[in-house]
Parts: structure tokens; sequence; C-alpha cells
């Protein structure tokens, strides 16, 4: 792969779905089919961006090619590149598992050009190289996820995501007080440039507070989690797995751009432990209420809660540990736990869409009949569970082994507490679903009845499991780390 | 031995041997019996004959490992040495035995492809922890071992088999996260884990003993719930809902041996069992061990359902391996893995005739066992050979297991094994008599509870009787000649021997 050809499929990653969108606007009747295939063109642009960056490198361009400050630039690195990779592979099939869910409905119509801007602005989001872009995208998606999340219309539905749509403007707004302070007091947006320019101080770290709240805020973190549960419990399935498994983590991302990046300096140790803390507080509260939940899409809705959580315990031990393998091996841990929570929390959401649909409510306490007569399903609930409690083989496995090896070596003892205690409610809560299917209904018909919906719920599941968790070495030479870990 | 390639592929072709068959049973459609028998059968044949290149190349002395790297850092090791090729020789021979009795046991029952499927995950993951080469794989296949049984207790799916399968669970699972505490604890202090012959220990610097200390409590902690230790051991009798096979398999190979197993290699391929002794773990882990063999004896004795006695008499029996491992001296060492397999070539032949029991006559009590011996002769001697030589009569396998164990506590001078051995075997005689004759002594009653009367010139089903009479005779064979080459008291004197470097 050429260093243009790489440049070319960063615009198109963007451009496509953007198009796709138009498309399936102006012409509703072949929503589905246009959908369909701007789905494919996208993702194949997004993992053509992913592979490029693990073979060539990092890479920048700017369309246009006016420069900074005046145009706009787009950067691939390894963080981004693997997200990105991780999204579009989610997004794709979810796409697939759409075109069996909505059918030609009447849903269907305004199904696919939202769902083509959020994969837009999403990917836009990845490769944004300033701080106002982001801004941009971080709206752009924040609005299409609320609208495809009310795509249902029911009351609940439209109430949850009404106020998903003014808590994610709250946030937006607040992340934009904070580059309007970033702005004044360095006089750049690039983050290239600003890395050059940033100092240590009262402006800076005021500035980090206000983006990181802000960010908190939409990547629900502890306690600024309550709009997530009834808005992803309640959006459609596909929606659902898009809203937990991706957008979410686009917040993330920017949280861990800012502070392992940009502001590396400014940060300190009493405030990544504050992020931990809450992170802790995320996955015991989240996991728990998880366990509680009654409906199979309010308990993953929690579950993500938790995951979300996850992440942020890494902050206060990436703080901790000195620059070496130690670190960059906890730094992979971190993208891989994004990665692996991307991918099963999307194969969970899209197999429990398959058991609501079929059973016709999402109850957990009556879905054993369905489990069992739809074992491919059950089969990816169960795979994209052992992924979400952290079970090997699993990237959520590899994952915690090297969260806790890190809290060891930093003598962090506390934060192995709080694994542990997650990961025995996780299986806690995991475990209370899977038992319904061995009940005493009759033996299914064959392994697979509904291939399109079906098969995109196991394969995600499986990428969480088999291949993030087997082989998740490449992981560390896309994110630039020659990983002799010892 | 000739084809270059041959000893890195071999450990990971022995898992693959039977999580491939696995992986293809589950999309095997239900009515599909031959389909099924067939991949069922091919697995486990294959599996053996594996299995037999892995014991000539070993005994050669010749090094078999497969490694896959998942991070850096993080090695899948599959790696045979004397003491894995006893565990996995073990389970594969008995997997090929269970699975005829299954087919058999379940033929007519509902769920059967579910049922193969997670039957033949819960043999690869059993094979993959005795192939385990380091402490991270070993962790990896004890929780995929975890997972894959889970779906066979609770397979019946009766509110008792639910109930049970959700105890299983919570126990395994939370000595599971224990054990990766313990593991993620000593990987952070010493690098990566390597099982090696003799230990990887000894060196540490005396300041890290006291976190040593720790760790191999947590160690014991997780393996312990497995390996049925006495406190952790609630979950063993409540998990016999399930069908007979999975008891078997739980019971002489899977998981209960798991546990015992992962003791036997923490103490002497990573600790080292001179270093363990030195830091005061050994006397530790004999009294826990002392402790279950008595307390199991006793709750069996006041057992009336087959099923749990033998559930107990299994609590009582796998610490024999614990406690063969706590004394030091390379007697004592075989003595203790001998009985791996001892124990499990008699304990999945009382599982069978149990088994055979309940189906056959519909006799779930050792009060409604009278006069069994007149109607089923020859599962009747099938048990009384197993249960015989739990008490240790010779020249049945057992006797030779508590006469090593014995010998090797006078050989270390700590008296107290006898003792030990012998309020056991008392203990064993008062549990496993009263069945025997209740069995062969006593009338038969009118009319068996549920009588299912199979075609044919035999007593039960031919599926269902061949098994326990074969492991029979193999509790008998490995007795009567064991010093022959390549009997388990062969093997496992070759095991201590390299572990004590002798």
């Amino acid at each position: 792969m050429t260093e243009a050809l790489a440049g070319d499929l960063i615009v198109a990653a963007i451009v496509a779905p953007l198009l796709g969108a138009l498309l399936a606007t102006a012409l509703p009747g072949a929503a589905r089919g246009l959908g369909m295939a701007a789905a494919l063109v996208t993702a194949m642009a997004g993992g053509g961006v992913t592979a490029g960056v693990f073979a060539l490198g990092p890479m920048r361009i700017e369309p246009g090619g006016w420069g900074v400050p005046l145009g706009i630039a787009l950067e691939a690195n390894g963080l981004s590149a693997a997200l990105l990779g991780m999204a579009n592979l989610v997004a794709l099939g979810t796409s697939v598992y759409a075109t069996s869910y909505f059918g030609r409905a009447d849903k269907a119509p305004h199904f696919w050009p939202l769902w083509l801007m959020l994969w837009a602005s999403l990917n836009g989001l990845f490769l944004a190289a300033d701080l106002f872009n982001l801004y941009v995208t971080l709206e752009l998606l924040g609005l299409s996820a609320a609208a495809l999340g009310a795509l249902t219309g029911s009351r609940e539905a439209v109430a949850a995501n009404l106020r998903y749509l003014l808590v994610g403007l709250l946030g937006s707004i607040t992340y934009l007080l904070g580059v309007a302070l970033i702005y004044t007091g360095f006089g750049a947006l690039d983050m290239a440039e600003l890395s050059q320019r940033m100092a240590p101080g009262p402006l800076a770290a005021s500035a980090l507070v206000l983006m990181t709240a802000g960010l908190a805020l939409k990547a629900a973190l502890f306690p600024l989690h309550f709009w997530l549960p009834p808005a992803h419990a309640n959006a459609p399935a596909p929606v659902s797995a898009a809203l937990s498994a991706l957008v979410v983590k686009a917040a993330f991302y920017l949280v861990l751009v800012l502070w392992t990046g940009l502001f590396a300096s400014v940060v300190t140790a009493a405030a990544a432990n504050l992020l931990g803390l809450l992170g802790a507080a995320a996955v015991i509260w989240g996991s728990w209420r998880a366990l509680r939940a009654e409906r199979l899409k309010l308990m993953a809705a929690y579950s993500t809660v938790a995951q979300i959580g996850y992440l942020f315990l890494f902050f206060p031990l990436l703080v901790a540990m000195p620059a070496g393998p130690g670190r960059d091996n906890l730094f992979v841990a971190l993208v891989l736990m994004a990665l692996s929570h991307g991918f099963a929390k999307a194969g969970f959401f899209l197999a429990a869409g398959l058991v609501q649909k079929h059973a016709g409510n999402d109850r957990i306490a009556e879905l054993g009949g369905t489990a069992q007569r739809l074992p491919a399903t059950t089969f990816a609930i169960a795979l994209a569970g052992s992924a979400l409690v952290g079970l090997p083989p699993s990237g959520g496995f590899i994952g915690k082994w090297l969260l806790m090896q890190g809290a060891v070596e930093t003598a962090q003892w506390w934060w192995i507490a709080v694994v542990a205690a997650g990961t025995g409610l996780a299986a806690a809560y995991v475990f209370r679903v899977l038992g319904q299917a061995f009940g005493l209904e009759p033996t299914p018909i064959r392994f697979v009845t509904d291939a399109r919906a079906e098969l995109p719920a196991l394969l995600l599941s499986l990428v969480s499991v088999g291949v993030l968790g087997l082989a998740s070495g490449p992981l560390w030479v896309l994110l630039g780390f020659d990983g002799d870990a010892g | 031995m000739g084809a270059p390639g041959l000893s890195t592929l071999l450990p990971g072709a022995i898992v693959l041997s039977s999580l491939l068959p696995g992986v293809l049973i589950f999309l095997v459609k239900e009515e599909s019996h031959v389909l099924r028998g067939v991949l069922n059968m091919f697995g486990a044949i294959l599996k053996l004959i594996l299995v037999g290149v892995l014991i000539w190349g070993v005994w050669l002395g010749q090094g078999f490992e497969t490694r896959i790297t998942i991070a850096p850092g993080l090695d899948l090791v599959l790696n045979a040495d004397a003491l894995s090729v006893l565990f996995v020789t073990l389970s594969t021979v008995l997997w090929l035995i269970t699975t005829i009795y299954a087919i058999g046991y379940l033929e007519h029952s509902p769920n059967r492809s579910r049922f193969f499927g997670f039957f033949s995950l819960c043999v690869s993951a059993t094979v993959g922890i005795a192939l385990a080469g380091n402490l991270l794989t070993f962790v990896i296949f004890y929780e995929i071992l975890t997972l894959a049984t889970y779906p066979l207790v609770a397979h019946r799916g009766t509110p008792d088999a639910t109930r049970g399968g959700r105890i299983y669970l919570a126990y395994t699972m939370s000595g599971g996260i224990v054990l990766l505490i313990g593991a993620v604890w000593l990987r952070a202090l010493t690098g990566p884990v390597d099982f090696v012959e003799g230990g990887v220990l000894a060196g540490m610097p005396a300041s890290a003993h006291g976190q040593l200390v720790a760790i191999f409590a947590l160690l014991m902690l997780g393996l312990g719930v497995k390996a049925a230790l006495v406190p952790l051991h609630g979950w063993l009798p409540q998990s016999m809902v399930a069908p007979a096979p999975v008891s078997s398999l739980l019971h002489a190979v899977a998981v209960v041996k798991a546990g015992a197993f992962g003791i036997v290699r923490v103490v002497y391929d990573v600790y080292g069992v001179e270093f363990a002794a030195q830091l005061g773990l050994l006397a530790m882990l004999g009294a826990l061990a002392s402790f279950t063999i008595v307390y199991g004896s006793v709750m069996a004795l006041t057992q009336d359902g087959l099923k749990k006695r033998l559930a107990y008499s299994t609590v009582s029996q796998v610490s024999y391996i614990a406690l063969g491992t706590s004394i030091l001296g390379p007697v004592a060492t075989i003595g203790g893995m001998v009985h791996l397999v001892h124990q499990g070539i008699m304990k999945i032949t009382l599982f069978f005739c149990a088994g055979n029991y309940a189906e056959t006559l519909g006799v779930h009590r050792v009060s409604q066992m009278d006069g069994v011996g007149r109607r089923m002769p020859w599962t009747t001697l099938a048990f009384s050979v197993g249960a015989l030589g739990m008490i240790g009569i010779p020249p049945i396998a057992g006797f030779v297991s508590k006469w090593y164990l014995g010998l090797g506590g006078v050989e270390a001078e700590q008296y107290w094994v006898l003792v030990v051995l012998a309020a056991s075997t008392l203990l064993n005689a008062g549990y496993f008599l009263p069945i025997l004759y209740r069995a062969w002594f006593r009338p038969p009653p009118p009319k068996w509870p549920k009588e299912h009367v199979f075609p044919g010139r035999f007593e039960t089903m031919g599926a269902l009787l061949w098994p326990p009479v074969i492991t029979a005779l193999l509790c008998l064979v490995a007795g009567i000649l064991a010093a022959a080459p390549f009997s388990p008291l062969e093997w496992a004197t070759l095991i201590a021997q390299r572990e004590y470097g002798l």
C-alpha cells in the first residue's frame, strides 16, 4: 500500500458514508440497498486505513492542500487506527444485521441516512487532527445517535433519547468551553501544533477539567451515567449495539487522547486517581445494577457502564508507571479492553435484539425457551458474555491480566480487588442469562435459523473471544510498541 | 519420530483432536445419530493414537512443545513432560470409554448435540490443563474447563439441575478469580512462570518469601475448589444431579482431577518440592489434605444416595494426591502420582455402575440395593472391584497407591500419615462393605423401583455394560502388573525420578 492510497482511504472513510446518507435520503425506496453498498465501501476504506497504519505507520493528510491553520487536517495514528478498524467492522456487522432487522419496513428509510451519518461522524472523529473538528464530529455523532435511538417512536424511547440529546449537548458545550480556553491561551487548535505550545498552568488545567467533564458525561462515566441505561435499552437493537459499542467509546477515545497525549504534562497523579476511583465505582455499581436488571437489554446497558469503568481504572496506573515496556503493555491492554468490549457488546446487543424479536419481550426470567430455540444466538451471547466477564480466551481476559499485573507492579493493590469484584459480578449477571438456556424446552431443530441476523452477532462475539484473545500481538505493532515485555 | 515439526505440532494437535470435532458436533442436527457418533469416535480414537506417539517420544526423552504468542510476554505453551503424559493418557483413555458409555446412556434423550459438543470441549480443556507448559496456559484451560462443564452439570434442565449448575459455577468461578490473582501476582513478581521439573522459585531472594507464601495460599485456594479440599468442596455433592457419564468424567478425569493436578504442578514444577517444604507450605497442605480425607469419608458414611456417597468418597480419595504431594520424598510422590491414575479408573468404574443401576433398575439409593448382584452380576462385579480397590485390598490398584503413600510417610519419618491412612481405610470399608453385602447377600425385592428391560442377552445395554467391565479390568491390571513397563506405577516412578533429579 502506498502513502497516496492510504491518504485517499482516509478521505473515503468519511466521504463514502456521507454520500451514502445523501443518496439514501434522496431515494428512500432504495435506502436499504444504497445504505448497504455505502456500508461496504466505508468499512473497506476504514479497514484499509487500519491496514495502512499497520504497514506504514502513522500518517497525516491535509485535503485540499490548504494546510494548517486554514484547512482541515486528518490524521491516523496507531490508537485511532485501532479504534477505527474495530468501529468499522462492528458497523459493517450491524449494517448486515439491520438489513434483516428493519427489512423493508417503514423504519428502514429513516434508519439508513441517520445510521450512515453517525458512521461518518464517528470515522471523522477518529481521524480529526484538531480540537474544533473533534467538537464538530462529536456534536454530529450525538445528534444522529439520539435521533436513531428514538427510532422506535415509543414513549420511553423518545423520552430517554430526548434526555440523551440534552445531556449530549451539555457535554459538548462543556467540551467546547475547554476548547475555547485553549484557543485563547495558546492560539492554536491543531493538536500537533498545540502539543508544542502546551505548558502546564491554571489555564491548561481548567481547560482539561472542562473538556474531561464534558466528555465524561458523554462517555457515561459514573456518576454521569444516569442517561445511558434507558437510552441504550430502549433503542432498536442495531442502534443499541452501535451506541454502546462505538458512540460511548468515541468520547472515551477523546479523553484518552487528551490525557495521555496533549495534556500529559498537565495531568497529576491525584487527578488520575480521581478518574480511577470513579471508574471503580462504575465497575461495581454498573455490574450490580446489571445483575439486578430484569430485562436483557437493560442489563447490557448497565454492563456498558461497568465496562467503561474498567477503562478509567487504567489512568492511575498509566500515570504511576514509568515509561517503558510495562507502560506500553498497560496502554495496549487499555486499547484491547476497549476493542474487546466494542466487539462483544455489539454482538451481545445484536443477539439480545434477536431474542427480543422472537420472544416478543426481553424479560430475562422468560427467555428460556427462546434461548434454547436459537442456539447460534445463545452462543453469541455466551461468547460475548465471556469476553465481558474477562474469561479466557478473550481480549477482556488479556486486558484484565495486564491491568492486574500493572496494579501489582505499581503497588496499587486496591484496584485488583475492584477487578475481582467486577469479574465476579459480571460472571453472575452473564450466567443469570445463560442459565436460562438449559431448561426443559424441546431440542432446537438447527443451529442457525436466520443467518443474516444471527451470523453478524456470532462473528462479532467470536472476534472478541478468538481473535483478540489468542492473537492480540499485532495490536502492539499497530500502536507502535516493540513489545519485548519481559 | 522422523518428520520435522512433529515435536512442535503434536501437543497442539492433541488438544485440537477433540476441540474441532466438538465444535462440529454443535452444528450437527439433533437426529443425525450416525454423524455425531462418527465425529465423537473419530476424535476419541485420533486422540488416543496421537497420545500413543507422545508417550513413546517422552519415554525416549524427546521434548514436545507447541508455543503460540498471544501477546508480547504472554505465551500459550503446550508442553509434554512425564507428568503431563500421565494425566493426558488417563483422560484420553477414559474419554474414549466414557464417550461410548454416554452414547448408550443418552439414547433417546434430548439435546444430544449440545451435550456431546460440550463434552468434547470439556475433554479438550482437560488435555490442555495436562499439557499446559506455564501458569498462564494452565489458568486459561482451567477456566475453559469451568465453562465447558457448566452446561453438562445443568444439562437435565430440571430445577434441581439448574440449582446444581449454579452452585457449581459460583464455587468454581470464585476459585478461578482467586487463582487468577495468584497467577498474575506471581507473574508480576518473577516474569513468565514456566513449569520446570524441580521448580523455578528456589532462587528467589529471602525478601520475597513472604509474598511467595501468600501467592501459594491464593493458588491453593483457587485450585482447592476444584480439587474439593474441605471447606471448598460444597459444590461436589450438589453437582451429582448431572447425568452419570458427566459425574464419571467430573470425578475421575476432568474437574476434580484438574484441581489435584494443579496442586501437583504448583508444588513440584513452580515452587519445587524442597523449596515448598523449606517455606513450610507442605505442612499446611498436608494438614488440609489429611483433614479432607477423614472428613470426606465420615460424610460418605452418612449418605444413603449412592451417587452422593460416591461423591464424598471422591472428596476423600482425591486428597490422597494432595497428601502424597505434601510429603517430602520420592516414594510419597510416587504414591500421590499413581493415585492420580488409580483413583480415576476406580472411581469411573463406580460411577458407571451407579449409572447402570439407575438406568436399568431405577435404583438410586444404597437402601434399594438389596440383591442387585443377582439381577446385574457383571455390573456388580465391576462395582465390587472398584469398591475393594478404594478400600485398598490387594491386588487392586488402590492398594498400590496406599502402600506407596504409607511407605513414603515412613521414609519421611512422618508417621501420622499411617494413622490417616488407617483411619481412612477403616472408614472406606465402613461405607463400601455394607453396599457389597446388600448387593450380593440380601434377597432382591419383588419389584425394582423402575425396571427397564433391554433386548439382548445381557443384564443391560451393551454400551452401558462394557465400559465399567473394561475399567474394572484396568483396575486389576494396574494392580497386578504394577511393575510392568508403562504401568501407571512405572510412569509415576519416572516422574518422581525426574522431579527429584535422581
